[in-house]
């Protein structure tokens, strides 16, 4: 194995010879003249972007207040015709409160295999980040979104994003916010392919329906 | 001879594959309404963003510090995927990572794998490898599968069943599906979504009790040593989380330098490639994670004629690709040719410029490819990372012509000119003197605007079989580049 590596090396320092020893990678110019955001928006306007771009590319969007969160979810998962519903270990216990009683709440768990997911209708989960520009939702593996297998099985994804202070306007802000070691998934509308004939289909191999939850999370709400 | 794939050998050159191809009208229509409706998207998903040319600036600058540095950026990268659990491979040639992957299946004691589509183990023929070894490799990409039941080759880098249409799309799955796992649904339709459906059903019996998941990347982070993969199906996320082992043949040249590099070209593939402000699934991971996903991760880095492109230092830029497709989409000879004509894994303008460079020009198909272009430069004003490709096919039809060094499985050696391209020296000496003469560069002329003049009404070499049969577009008087300056870059 380490014959393959420095045959590859001497044969990448061969390559370039061209280039002068002592230049360090450093001394390449790279030109970051682009934008951090694009536009100039208000938080509040930052966030109708992120709901217009999310509906834009299919995920059902609602906006709530923090109070009327659980009956919401409640009523959607109702209208999926869910009866389980996977459920990340951190959380917040109140979220599922309302559709406790209804539902079978499937806990996260290691053991459990991809057909004990594959039977179980629905899946909750927070998120890290979400990105105006993209419609993106973030997720990095938190207590609040679990393992990433959880948010790929089930058909239906409900994922609650705490506005504003989850959002971000742009892809260079996400970054910035995310950590490069945990396991990440970013999210823009519903698994699809265009590759019969270029028509979009929703809904491959990930859930066909995902539902962002615009969050309110200062309650006494505001413009 | 080992750095070269056997699934395209024998192929035929450009000229003759691309007459063929021309003749086919049912392709022909497919790829013109393929390629004008990914074109006018992606225009409009480009235009959304008006930093689009600064963006495109840095992804080019972050690929030439790449570039430049290899083998420091690669170390770094070793590093930082051992540190956080993965384990490191090197393989310089196909039949090295063929080696390397089987042994590692092997090793897990299984007999079948996932993949999520990838060029690298494509253009190292990876599944025949698998295969001779009894194992099978089965293809999860809605676009692969189609190819893969209809024992057929991908047409194009991103769909690449776009040659297919939807009634040959269902035909595929009523007669093959059944003899690789699940069959299709009786009374199958050719309504995509019923089709969509159908491939969901058929893959997901494989990915459910999958044990090994096989992927290329689309980036690699040296300083983090985090690996992403850039999809729209979830097939990847499939592949990439619920296996026990996860195996990544990643070419040496996917290496970024650091965790914010990303934020170029996360913005600037999935509008140059779906037109999409992003699109549905990226993963992200760094070796393995406790209890989430695969619990042992292998990297094997893939040279297989990269290193021999790096040393050429005009062709060089050619490896700063990120696979989007956008200049297949804008190639008026791929528009009519078809993909299957480069005889590669790459096609189109890109696959023009990199074939013949991993592979050498040895094989008549490698020689007549930096033929197959006309030199419009559509590719080049639409690339989202500034390659060159009109002044590398250039460079490499003065390689094919007038022979010279190169480097072979990293060996200096001497070609010798070809012998049917002699009859073509007088046109590359036009071209060449375009090139020289840095005035015309300064006016922010394209290539295509400088050598308009002699720009032939056919194709010379191989390349006038095809040209025969089609008239060759016209070269605009204007390029791209210089109509951005006048209009939008000029307001800054
Ligand atoms: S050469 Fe440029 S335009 Fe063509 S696939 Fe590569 S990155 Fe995209």
């Amino acid at each position: 194995m380490s014959s393959g590596r420095e045959r590859v090396l001497a044969r990448v320092r061969r390559a370039l010879a061209d280039v002068p020893r002592d230049e360090r990678p450093q001394d390449v110019r790279v030109e970051r003249g682009y934008l951090r955001v694009h536009g100039d928006r208000t938080t509040a306007r930052t966030v109708d972007l992120l709901a217009e771009n999310l509906a834009d590319y299919r995920a059902l969007v609602h906006r709530v207040d923090a109070a009327e969160l659980p009956q919401l979810l409640k009523r959607l998962l109702a209208a999926h015709g869910s009866r389980s519903v996977l459920v990340p270990p951190g959380l917040p216990p109140g979220w599922l409160a309302a559709a406790d009683p209804v539902l079978a709440l499937v806990p996260d768990r290691e053991a459990d295999t991809a057909y004990a997911l594959d039977a179980v209708d629905s899946v909750v989960t927070g998120c890290a980040v979400a990105i105006a520009e993209t419609g993106t939702i973030v997720l990095d593996g938190g207590p609040d979104q679990g393992r990433r297998r959880i948010t790929l099985v089930p058909d239906h994804h409900l994922c609650v994003v705490r506005v504003p202070d989850q959002v971000v306007g742009s892809v260079p802000q996400a970054l910035e916010r995310l950590a490069p070691g945990r396991p990440q998934t970013w999210i823009s509308g519903p698994s699809a392919t265009s590759d019969i004939e270029l028509n979009r289909v929703e809904g491959v191999h990930g859930p066909r329906t995902l539902e962002v939850i615009l969050v309110d999370g200062r309650t006494e709400g505001q413009g | 001879m080992s750095g070269t794939s056997g699934t395209y050998l024998g192929m035929p050159a450009f000229p003759a594959a691309a007459r063929d191809a021309v003749r086919n009208e049912t392709l022909r229509g497919n790829l013109r309404h393929a390629t004008h409706t990914i074109r006018d998207k992606r225009a409009k998903a480009v235009a959304e963003l008006d930093d689009w040319a600064r963006l495109r600036a840095a992804g080019r600058d972050v690929k030439e510090r790449t570039l430049r540095h290899l083998d420091h950026y690669l170390v770094q990268l070793e590093e930082s995927v051992t540190a956080a659990g993965g384990t490191v491979h090197w393989a310089a040639d196909a039949g090295e990572a063929n080696r390397i992957v089987t042994g590692l299946v092997k090793r897990t004691g299984r007999s079948e794998v996932v993949k999520v589509k990838s060029m690298a183990t494509q253009e190292i023929g990876l599944n025949e490898a698998l295969e001779a070894e009894g194992i099978r490799a089965y293809e999860t990409d809605l676009a692969e599968l189609i190819v893969q039941l209809g024992d057929d080759r991908p047409s194009h880098i991103l769909v690449p069943a776009i040659h297919r249409n939807r009634g040959e799309i269902r035909d595929i799955f009523r007669a093959e599906m059944g003899s690789w796992g699940r069959a299709a649904p009786a009374g199958l339709s050719d309504d995509p979504a019923e089709l969509a459906e159908a491939a969901r059903v058929h893959l997901r019996e494989k990915f459910l009790r999958a044990e090994v998941g096989i992927s290329g990347a689309n980036f690699m982070v040296a300083e983090t040593g985090t690996l992403v993969v850039v999809e729209s199906e979830g097939n990847g996320r499939m592949c990439l989380t619920l296996p026990e082992t996860l195996i990544s043949v990643v070419g040496i040249e996917k290496v970024v330098p650091t965790w914010r590099d990303l934020e170029v070209f996360l913005q600037t593939l999935p509008r140059s490639s779906t037109a999409e402000r992003m699109n549905p699934y990226t993963s992200m991971w760094t070796g393995t994670t406790d209890s989430d996903g695969p619990r042992a991760f292998h990297l094997v880095l893939l040279d297989n004629g990269r290193t021999d492109t790096l040393a050429d230092e005009v062709g060089r830029q050619a490896l700063r690709c990120i696979r989007c497709s956008a200049c297949l989409n804008v190639c008026p000879v791929y528009e009519r040719a078809g993909g299957h004509a480069y005889g590669s894994v790459y096609p189109g303008p890109i696959g023009a410029i990199l074939s013949p460079q991993l592979r050498g020009i040895a094989s008549e198909v490698d020689a007549s490819l930096p033929y197959a272009s006309s030199l419009c430069g559509a590719c080049y004003d639409v690339c989202p990372v500034a390659i060159d490709i009109p002044e590398v096919l250039v460079h490499l039809r003065e390689r094919v012509v007038e022979g010279g060094e190169v480097t072979r499985n990293g060996e200096r050696v001497t070609i010798k000119p070809a012998k049917g391209h002699r009859g073509e020296r007088a046109v590359m000496r036009a071209a060449r003197w375009a090139l020289d003469h840095p005035g015309a560069l300064r006016a922010g002329q394209r290539l295509a605007s400088r050598t308009r003049r002699i720009h032939p009404k056919r194709l010379p070499g191989p390349g006038r079989a095809w040209s025969d049969t089609r008239a060759l577009p016209e070269v605009p008087a204007e390029s791209f580049r210089h109509w951005w300056q006048r209009t939008r870059g000029g307001a800054r």
